[in-house]
Formats: C-alpha cells, sequence, structure tokens
C-alpha cells in the first residue's frame, strides 16, 4: 500500500548568483529573460509615449528631438538598444536549437559566444550611428 | 494529448499553442525589425513632416499595429512563464497574471488610438 503522504523528490538546488560562473549557454539564456523583462517593464511604456509624444504635435516632435539629443538619455536608448538586439539574436538561435540545428554540445557553445558578440557589436555600431 | 480533466488553472507544462505563438510573432517581429532598423540606419535623421507621413499610410499603419500586437503576445507569453517559474502561491500568480494582461491589453488599445490619431 502507497503511504498516504508521499514524501516528495528531493531536487537539486542551485544557488549561486553569481551570473559569471554560468557558461556561455547559461549566460545568454539569463540574460535573454532577464532583457525580456526589463523590456515589459520599461521599453514598452516608453516606446508607446515616445510614440504619442513626436506623432502628437511639432512641438512635441522637438521636445523628444532635444530630449534624445542629451548624452545620459542616448547610453539609456542604448541599454534598450542591447536589451533588443541581445534578446533578438538569442531569440533566433532558440529557433535555430528548435529545429535541431546546432545542439550538441560545442556548436550550443560557440553559437552562445557568436550571439553575445552580434548583440554587444550590432549595439556599438548603433551606438556610433547616434553619436 | 494532456487529460483535460487533469488541469490545474494556473499549471504549466501544457503550453504547445504558447510555445507556436511566441515563436509565431517572434518571426514578425524579427522581419519587421529588420525592415525599420535598415531604414533608420541609412536616412540620416527624419523630420516631422516625414514622421507624420509614414504613419499616414495605412500598410505602414497596419504593419506598425501587426508589430505591437506581437510584442505584447510575446510579451503575454513570456511573462506568464517567469511569473510560474518564480512566483509559487496560487493566488499572488493569477493576480500577477491579470494585472498583465490588463496592461497588455491597455497597451493595445492605447497603440491604436495613437497610430490612427496620427
Amino acid at each position: 500500500m502507497p503511504s498516504p503522504q508521499p514524501v516528495p523528490r528531493q531536487r537539486p538546488k542551485y544557488y549561486d548568483l553569481n551570473l559569471l560562473h554560468l557558461p556561455m549557454p547559461g549566460l545568454v539564456s539569463i540574460f535573454h529573460r532577464i532583457t525580456g523583462v526589463v523590456m515589459f517593464l520599461f521599453l514598452i511604456p516608453a516606446v508607446l509615449f515616445v510614440l504619442q509624444g513626436t506623432l502628437g504635435s511639432e512641438a512635441g516632435f522637438n521636445q523628444w528631438k532635444s530630449i534624445f539629443s542629451q548624452p545620459i538619455v542616448k547610453l539609456i536608448v542604448l541599454g534598450f538598444v542591447w536589451s533588443y538586439l541581445h534578446h533578438l539574436f538569442a531569440g533566433i538561435r532558440y529557433l535555430l536549437l528548435d529545429i535541431h540545428v546546432g545542439v550538441e554540445l560545442q556548436p550550443a557553445r560557440t553559437s552562445a559566444r557568436i550571439v553575445l558578440a552580434l548583440g554587444l557589436m550590432a549595439t556599438i555600431l548603433v551606438g556610433v550611428r547616434i553619436w | 494529448m494532456v487529460n483535460a480533466a487533469k488541469k490545474i488553472p494556473v499549471g504549466a507544462h501544457y503550453g504547445w499553442q504558447d510555445w507556436l505563438a511566441q515563436r509565431v510573432t517572434a518571426v514578425i517581429m524579427v522581419l519587421f525589425s529588420a525592415v525599420i532598423i535598415g531604414f533608420f540606419m541609412l536616412k540620416s535623421g527624419v523630420n516631422y513632416v516625414e514622421w507624420k507621413e509614414l504613419f499616414r499610410l495605412q500598410l505602414f499603419r497596419i504593419l506598425a499595429l501587426l508589430f505591437l500586437l506581437s510584442v505584447y503576445y510575446h510579451a503575454w507569453i513570456g511573462i506568464k512563464d517567469v511569473l510560474m517559474d518564480y512566483i509559487k502561491p496560487a493566488g499572488i500568480r493569477v493576480g500577477l497574471q491579470v494585472a498583465v494582461l490588463l496592461f497588455l491589453l491597455a497597451c493595445s488599445i492605447w497603440s491604436v488610438t495613437i497610430i490612427w490619431g496620427a
């Protein structure tokens, strides 16, 4: 007879919050998640506010233009640009993994490196463009 | 197939429709992003008149709204997954999910008013 109160299976716990200890695919994965949450919380409302302001009137358009010319704002924009691009490239990697491209350990590590590098390089490119 | 009678309202593990929708919306966003990023990387600055004209094109309005709705649907699935991973008490989880859903629905309506009010 099975016992009435089953003992929960002991699961391994991982409490190391230092992201730098993660292997490359893990780093790409947690950044994918963090950037997703950050964009949900801040980028979606921000984009709608800016769209509304810039399309509402010429005065609003010029106001936002001067706001975006400030270096601090440009840095924040670049932060969001990296979030968006990293999320995008990591997402393409997951789409490829879905169709069984690069699922072996070594290719998965290599593609994770490529994703991280592409996100950073594309962000630098945008940074050069807006500065 | 998942037995419907065993489904838990706040459970996980039967989300293949979400899985598919997350990927379809992702592809829509990648395509739209590529066009927009390419456009702004090549063009040097946009003035108010050009910006307004772009948003007066019916095709662009529809594509822009399609992109934004993809963002909201994609975000809903993603945030729901995150909440399922970290928020264990069912009541708090459902409450947060409802808040996220209402926020994204409000964003959808707001997006329509912005794009068609331009």
